[in-house]
């Protein structure tokens, strides 16, 4: 996968992002939240690596830190080969053209007093890239594009129903031509007959676009849908990144088992063996010793409660955090 | 059930209003004491506008033989201690008091949104700082502002404006700080982030056309409150000076010394004041009202 | 060290088999009517709803946003706020109607006989109050409890809804327990007076998938002990599958499907049933199903209509690949098509007989 090939859109390396707990009447930093501690990962061109997890994971917030929205505390970010983790605003400009982001909410983000055209012409003009009449010409291509009427570009947001929302947050993304988009949940604020409709319209888009995605959810059934490798997050680490088939039909780490089985199946027919995952997400404000998982894990041991279990490849191409496998 | 039980139903919420005639009607019907506010104001405007039309006497013209003559014949209002035709100078004074009330109040909110823009942006110590000195601006009565201030600029229609504009600051500044928090952290501003765009186009282009909807119903309110101010310091001979016809000094002059011999000095400008500022808290009620998003559709 | 654990693997149903004598109903709900009076125009939220629950039966109403299942639920209890009205049909407790009752007797009712859950535990639980104290209220109200018989009963219920610790949580705040126990203290409430029904409203939609299974296996286990009907009322068909015995599918205001869980799975008889079905994706990998990889998922082109303006005839006449002329003029009747299976649609015996084809 890797001879001589040319560097992958987007490697991300020992990202982390720590928050300070401050408290007191001078805010002295008390302790730190480790929303996003030491993940890794890489996206080649055309490919869809799905990022999944439940509340506290720190899922959106290494999408936010890879746009750079928030300054990453360590680690490196490389597109295309190049380090932007550290780059300065108007370095970092450039870059912004490479890579998008679609957020989850139709609602909020869009710009309730601006055009649906100039919404989606805006990444455009702040580059300026093209001239006026140039512009609007490519947000016709671009409302054409994701399946929305030339003649809307002059509508409201408000005039818009939640999946034509989202079309548009499509269109604004895909404005630049960048090489990887980062879904921030694009689909889950959406009636299931539009997600159908909207991860349709991202599989074309990846397909004709040699698109890449970072997908972010919370939802597995899409995610076995859409993505070609995944990625598993618990309380800010990844427990287990493999492809796609690998994770679905032998996952290893004794979180992804938990949340395959918890996932509810639209079929009567099939009763599973549910062995439902007992207890809470812990906060990620005090997370448990050792690995993240051992109070909820049905075969957590001592070393379990002491060692942070390191993210190994046990299997070509198969990464699992966790000491019994 | 009956058809008719809907279709009051329905026109009581609003539905089946076609064009910008009938959104007024529907708005008089379901606010009327809004519409009264607003009638009133459009009134105001239109004394003001066409004052030259209105009034048959000029203000300024003193005419001693005149003096003190009480309402009836040419002079419909009466005449004030100099012969000045009173009818006029209320005439007049409207213009004044559309001046003081809209320039302080537009001038307050330019100030006040500019701040608590940047306020709102900035954040760390500047926000820190600023809110502070704004704190200090409100714990101070709004009346003693403007005095304080009107007695070191001297008494002339800018420094009135700027002195009732200035108390007017931290209320708005401190409203448009909120909105900006809050949607500095919505998604769309995110989404211009994302795309490059420096903080300062995305303050102005973003958040502010966003933040400016619950001033109007503030500034419609403050109208009023602007007008009430200017006749305080009218009162305390701080206002808009001679020969400027202000209803505030019109009522100041007279209230001690004419009140007995003179009614009409004190009674007509203590009306035209109280109307207008009644018509702007209604209208501003029922503005506020229409515009709750939490209210009946 | 043990292999992973097969996640999948057939079991016996245990769900009452179909053509069992039907318990005599709890809930009787009869061409139920409810509409918003908004500026747009007279919305028909719910238009002509009827359906009866069994005794502890699991009632399931899907569909997506808009198509009236949560003003359904809102309606039986006749909360449904201005600028709504309940204007028409008979929702009947145990035989007693509850739309000509006034204010003060529907009071009793509530929390007593029947309760309803929602989505949001966090905005349904008061900030201000002790759960203890949340709980104890409907005690105290409907059963005359006093304050220290409430408090021993609500920590009776923690106990009950799975919630660990509970004399010491039964004095904290809401704020202090998580999402998934905020839901189960909203269930102790709903479920404190032993009503007969359980109104539930989307209860786990705003909860992670792990914590969402637990609080799934809680509300059956729960029906299972205190004989509870549940109406489970969601958008999302795996729950469905999973807790219902009978479904309704709802869309624009009125019911376009009914049957057991299994057959509706297995024979969906209204078009917009299917499309739902093959919207989603299906887990297929996880499940280890035979078969072609599906590369696009079946849409369902165009947007639910908006319920001011319905087109004439079938109202999702303008988004179904079957629809002629004959839907675009009339409503379809809405018949039993199969044993205990109704649908409205002038072509169910169009759809091709399993879901997925």
């Amino acid at each position: 996968m890797t001879e001589a090939a040319p560097p992958p859109v987007l490697e991300v390396e020992g990202l982390s992002k720590h928050f300070p707990v401050r408290k007191g009447l001078l805010r002295r930093t008390v302790g730190h939240v480790y929303a996003v501690d030491q993940v890794s990962f890489t996206i080649g061109a055309g490919e869809t690596l799905g990022l999944v997890g439940e509340s506290g994971c720190g899922k959106t917030t290494v999408g936010r830190t890879i746009m750079r929205l928030i300054e990453p505390t360590a680690g490196a970010i490389r597109l295309d080969g190049h380090d932007v983790t550290r780059l300065g605003k108007s370095e970092m400009r450039p870059f912004r053209r490479q890579i998008q982001i679609i957020f989850q909410d139709p609602f909020s983000s869009l710009n309730p007093r601006k055009r649906a055209g100039d919404i989606v012409g805006e990444p455009l003009k702040v580059h300026g890239v093209l001239a006026a009449k140039a512009r609007r010409e490519r947000v016709a291509e671009l409302f054409e594009r994701v399946g929305l009427r030339k003649a809307q570009m002059d509508n409201f947001p408000h005039q818009f129903s939640g999946g034509q929302r989202q079309r548009i947050g499509v269109a604004r993304a895909l404005a630049l031509n960048p090489r990887l988009i980062i879904g921030d949940e694009p689909v889950s604020a959406l009636d299931v007959s539009i997600q159908a409709q909207v991860i349709n319209l991202l599989m074309d888009l990846q397909r004709e676009l040699k698109l890449s995605y970072l997908f972010i959810s919370h939802n597995l059934a899409v995610v076995e849908h859409i993505a070609h490798r995944v990625a598993v997050m618990y309380l800010g680490r990844i427990v287990e990144y493999t492809d796609k088939i690998t994770l679905f039909t032998r996952p290893l780490h004794p979180y992804t088992e938990a949340l395959l089985a918890a996932v509810p199946v639209p079929d009567p027919a099939i009763k599973r063996a549910k062995r439902v995952v007992q207890g809470d997400v812990p906060s990620p404000l005090k997370p448990p010793p050792g690995c993240h998982f051992h109070t909820r894990c049905p075969y957590a041991e001592a070393r379990c409660r002491q060692e942070i279990p390191a993210l190994r490849e046990v299997e070509p191409g198969h990464h699992v955090a966790c000491h019994l496998r | 059930m009956a058809v008719i039980d809907h279709q009051a139903e329905l026109s009581r919420a609003g539905a089946n209003v076609h064009g910008w005639f009938g959104g007024l009607l529907f708005f008089a019907r379901r606010y009327p004491l809004g519409a009264i506010g607003a009638i009133i104001m459009i009134l105001f405007l239109a004394t003001a506008i066409f004052a030259g039309s209105i009034a048959r006497f000029d203000p300024f013209t003193t005419n001693a033989r005149i003096s003190l003559a009480p309402p009836g014949g040419e002079h419909i209002l009466g005449a004030d201690f100099m012969g000045r035709d009173v009818f006029a100078r209320i005439v007049y004074g409207a213009r004044i008091s559309l001046a003081v009330s809209v320039g302080a109040t537009a001038l307050g909110c330019l100030i006040g949104v500019a701040i608590g823009l940047m306020s709102g942006f900035f954040g760390g110590w500047f926000d820190l700082l600023v809110q502070r000195v704004l704190d200090i601006m409100q714990s101070l009565p709004l009346l003693v502002m403007a005095l304080v201030m009107a007695a070191s600029l001297g008494p002339s229609l800018p420094n009135t404006i700027i002195a009732i504009a200035i108390p007017l600051v931290p209320t708005v500044a401190r409203i448009i700080r909120s909105n900006t928090l809050s949607l500095r952290e919505m998604p769309f501003v995110e989404a211009a982030r994302a795309v490059g765009m420096s903080e300062t186009r995305i303050a102005f282009i973003h958040v502010l056309p966003n933040t400016l909807a619950p001033l109007i119903v503030l500034a419609t309110a403050q109208l009023g409150s602007a007008i009430l101010v200017e006749s305080a310091l009218a009162f305390l001979g701080l206002g808009v000076p001679e020969p400027h016809p202000s209803w505030g000094r019109m009522l100041s002059e007279s209230a001690a010394e004419y009140v007995r011999t003179a009614p009409w000095l004190v009674i007509f400008p203590g009306i035209a004041i109280s109307a207008v500022v009644f018509g702007t808290n209604l209208f501003g009620d029922a503005l506020r009202d229409l515009l709750d998003p939490r209210q009946r559709i | 060290m043990a292999a992973p654990q097969a996640i999948l693997a057939t079991g016996a149903e245990r769900r009452p088999v179909a053509g069992a004598p039907a318990p005599e109903p709890v809930l009787e709900v009869e061409n139920l009517q409810t509409v918003f009076y908004t500026r747009g125009g007279l919305v028909k939220a719910v238009d002509g709803v009827s359906f009866t629950l069994g005794r502890s039966e699991t009632l399931a109403i899907v569909g997506e946003s808009g198509c009236g299942k949560s003003v359904t639920a809102l309606s039986l209890m006749r909360l449904v706020s201005d600028p709504g009205r309940v204007v028409g049909g008979s929702v009947k407790l145990d035989g007693r109607d509850l739309v000509g009752l006034d204010e003060a007797e529907l009071r009793q009712i509530r929390g007593n006989d029947i309760s309803m859950i929602f989505q949001e535990p966090m905005t349904s639980l008061n900030p201000v109050m002790t759960i203890g104290r949340q709980i104890g209220e409907a005690l105290i109200l409907h059963q005359h409890m006093s304050r220290k018989a409430a408090v021993a009963r609500a920590t009776e219920m923690l106990h009950l809804v799975g919630i660990p610790e509970p004399q010491q949580r039964v004095k904290e705040y809401p704020h202090q327990l998580s999402g998934g126990m905020r839901q189960r203290a909203m269930i102790a409430m709903a479920l404190a007076c032993n009503p007969k029904v359980l109104i539930a409203d989307e209860p786990t939609s705003a909860l992670d998938v792990t914590i969402q299974a637990q609080i799934l296996e809680l509300i059956a286990k729960l029906q299972r002990e205190l004989g509870t009907a549940v109406i489970l009322i969601t958008h999302d068909l795996g729950v469905v599958a999973e807790t219902a015995e009978r479904v309704i599918v709802m869309y624009a205001g009125r019911k376009v499907e009914e049957a057991t869980v299994g057959e509706l799975f297995a024979r969906p008889l209204h078009p917009y049933t299917r499309g739902l079905m093959n919207s989603i994706p299906r887990l297929a990998l996880m499940r280890r199903e035979a078969g072609p990889v599906v590369n696009r998922l079946a849409e369902i082109p165009g947007i639910v209509p908006a319920l001011s303006n319905l087109p004439p005839g079938c109202t999702f006449a303008p988004r179904c690949t079957f629809a002629d002329e004959a839907c675009r003029a009339q409503y379809p009747a809405y018949a039993e098509k199969r044993e205990r299976h109704w649908a409205a649609c002038w072509h169910s015996d169009k759809l091709p007989g399993a879901a997925h084809d």
